[in-house]
C-alpha cells in the first residue's frame, strides 16, 4: 500500500464540489477522490458548505401538483445507469470514461503509448503508458494540467509521484516527468488545452498524435 | 435516554426512516422542506420556473431511490441533497454526466452512531452560522462558488469558513466505514 503525498488543492476540490470544473478535470479529481480518503473528506466538507448554501437560499413556492406527482412516481420503474467498478489500476470514474473496456493504446514512439479518453473544446484527458526510464515528451502547458498516477511512479523537477498522487501543473512549470524503475507508469492526464511539445520534431508530430 | 441530551434533527430522522423503512410520510416531510428551497436554489442560476421544477422532481425522486447511499455519520441531509442537485443540474444544463467518485462499496450501517450524527449536525450548523455571518460580498462569492459560477482559479483557497472541524468529523465517519468494510472482507 503506497501513501498518497500529492493531493488535490482545496480550491480544486471546492470547484469540483460546486460543479464548475470542465469535464476532463472533473474526471481527474473524481479518480483521485476514489483513491484518497483525505481528499474525499475534504470534498464532502465542501458538499456540507453547499448544503449550508442550499439551506440559506430563499425559497420559491412550487406548483400545487408537484408533490403528488412525485409521490405517484416513487415506485415507477427506472432504468439505472450502469455503475462501473474499479478494474486493475483503473478507478471507477476512469472505467466509466473507458465505457468498461480496456484502453486502446496508440504508440507515441520509444515505448510510450497513449489512449485518448476525450478531446474537445473543454480540454482533453488521456491515459499515458510510460516504460521505466522513459520521459513524457518534453512539453509546456497552455493552461492547467492534472496528472494522476494509476500504476508505477514518475519523477520530475518537483518530486516523485506514486500511485494515487496528483500533480497540478500550470503555465509556470516546465517539467520532464520520467517513469521510475519498476512497473511501467500509467497515468491519467487532463488538460484544459492541447499539450504542446517544446522540441521541433514532436511539434511536427502534434496534429498526427493529437498531443 | 436522558431527556436533556440533544436530539437528532427531524430532517435526519426522516431521511433515516426513508432509507431504512421506505417511510412515505417521512419522505413527504423531506419534500416539504427541500422542494421550495431547491426551486429557489436552482432558479438562482437563471433556470426558469418550469425547468427548475422538473429538476426538483428528479432530485426528490433520486433522494427516494438512492436513500441507501445516505450516511448520516458523514453527511447532513442538506449536503447529500446538494450533491444530487448539482449533479442533476449539470446533467440537464451541460447535457453531460459529471464524473463522480466511486461509492465506498457497502451500505452505511443501519444503526448509525447517534453521537457521530449529532457531531456532524453540530458542525454543519456551525458552518451555516459562519456562512450567515460573512460580509455580504464574501458570502455572495461563496454562494456563487457552490452554484458552479466560479472557476477554480476564482475560488480562493481561503473561504473564511471553518472547514477544518467538519472535515475531521467526516474523516472519522469515513474511517469507521472503511474499518467496517475491512471486517466484511
Ligand atoms: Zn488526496
Ligand atoms: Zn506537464
Amino acid at each position: 500500500m503506497t501513501t498518497i503525498t500529492h493531493h488535490a488543492p482545496d480550491a480544486l476540490l471546492a470547484a469540483y464540489a460546486g460543479g464548475s470544473l470542465p469535464k476532463p478535470f472533473a474526471l481527474a479529481v473524481a479518480a483521485h477522490i476514489s483513491l484518497c480518503l483525505d481528499c474525499r473528506a475534504a470534498y464532502e466538507a465542501h458538499l456540507a458548505t453547499g448544503g449550508a448554501v442550499l439551506e440559506s437560499t430563499s425559497s420559491e413556492a412550487v406548483s400545487e401538483g408537484l408533490k403528488s406527482n412525485v409521490l405517484d412516481l416513487l415506485d415507477a420503474p427506472v432504468t439505472e445507469k450502469p455503475v462501473y467498478q474499479r478494474s486493475g489500476a483503473f478507478p471507477g470514474p476512469v472505467m466509466e470514461a473507458l465505457k468498461g473496456k480496456p484502453p486502446r493504446w496508440k504508440s507515441l514512439g520509444m515505448g510510450v503509448r497513449q489512449s485518448i479518453l476525450s478531446d474537445g473544446r473543454d480540454g482533453s484527458v488521456r491515459l499515458l503508458y510510460i516504460p521505466p526510464g522513459r520521459a513524457v515528451p518534453d512539453h509546456s502547458h497552455n493552461g492547467l494540467e492534472l496528472t494522476l498516477v494509476l500504476q508505477g511512479s514518475f519523477s520530475d523537477e518537483t518530486g516523485r509521484f506514486g500511485v494515487g498522487d496528483l500533480e497540478v501543473a500550470d503555465q509556470t512549470l516546465e517539467h520532464t516527468p520520467i517513469a521510475d524503475a519498476g512497473a511501467p507508469c500509467i497515468c491519467l492526464a487532463a488538460t484544459d488545452a492541447p499539450l504542446r511539445f517544446n522540441s521541433f520534431v514532436p511539434r511536427l508530430l502534434q496534429p498526427l498524435f493529437r498531443i | 435516554m436522558k431527556q436533556s441530551s440533544p436530539q437528532i434533527s427531524d430532517l435526519t430522522a426522516a431521511m433515516i426512516a426513508v432509507r431504512n423503512d421506505r417511510d412515505r410520510d417521512a419522505f413527504a416531510l423531506l419534500f416539504d422542506h427541500f422542494a421550495p428551497r431547491l426551486k429557489g436554489f436552482i432558479m438562482r442560476t437563471g433556470t426558469g420556473s418550469g425547468q427548475a421544477e422538473e429538476i426538483v422532481q428528479d432530485v426528490m425522486l433520486t433522494v427516494w431511490r438512492k436513500a441507501d447511499q445516505f450516511d448520516p455519520e458523514r453527511a447532513q441531509v442538506s449536503a447529500w441533497v446538494y450533491q444530487i442537485t448539482r449533479n442533476r443540474q449539470i446533467d440537464v444544463i451541460r447535457k453531460e454526466n459529471k464524473p463522480l467518485p466511486e461509492e465506498l462499496g457497502e451500505d452505511p450501517s443501519a444503526e448509525p452512531d447517534a453521537s457521530q450524527i449529532l457531531a456532524v449536525e453540530q458542525e454543519a450548523g456551525q458552518l451555516k452560522g459562519a456562512l450567515e455571518r460573512l460580509k455580504p460580498d464574501q458570502r455572495e462569492m461563496i454562494e456563487k462558488a457552490y452554484l458552479g459560477e466560479l472557476t477554480h482559479q476564482e475560488i480562493s483557497t481561503q473561504t473564511g469558513l471553518p472547514l477544518g472541524t467538519i472535515k475531521s468529523r467526516i474523516r472519522l465517519g469515513l474511517e469507521k466505514l472503511r474499518h467496517e468494510l475491512k471486517e466484511l472482507r
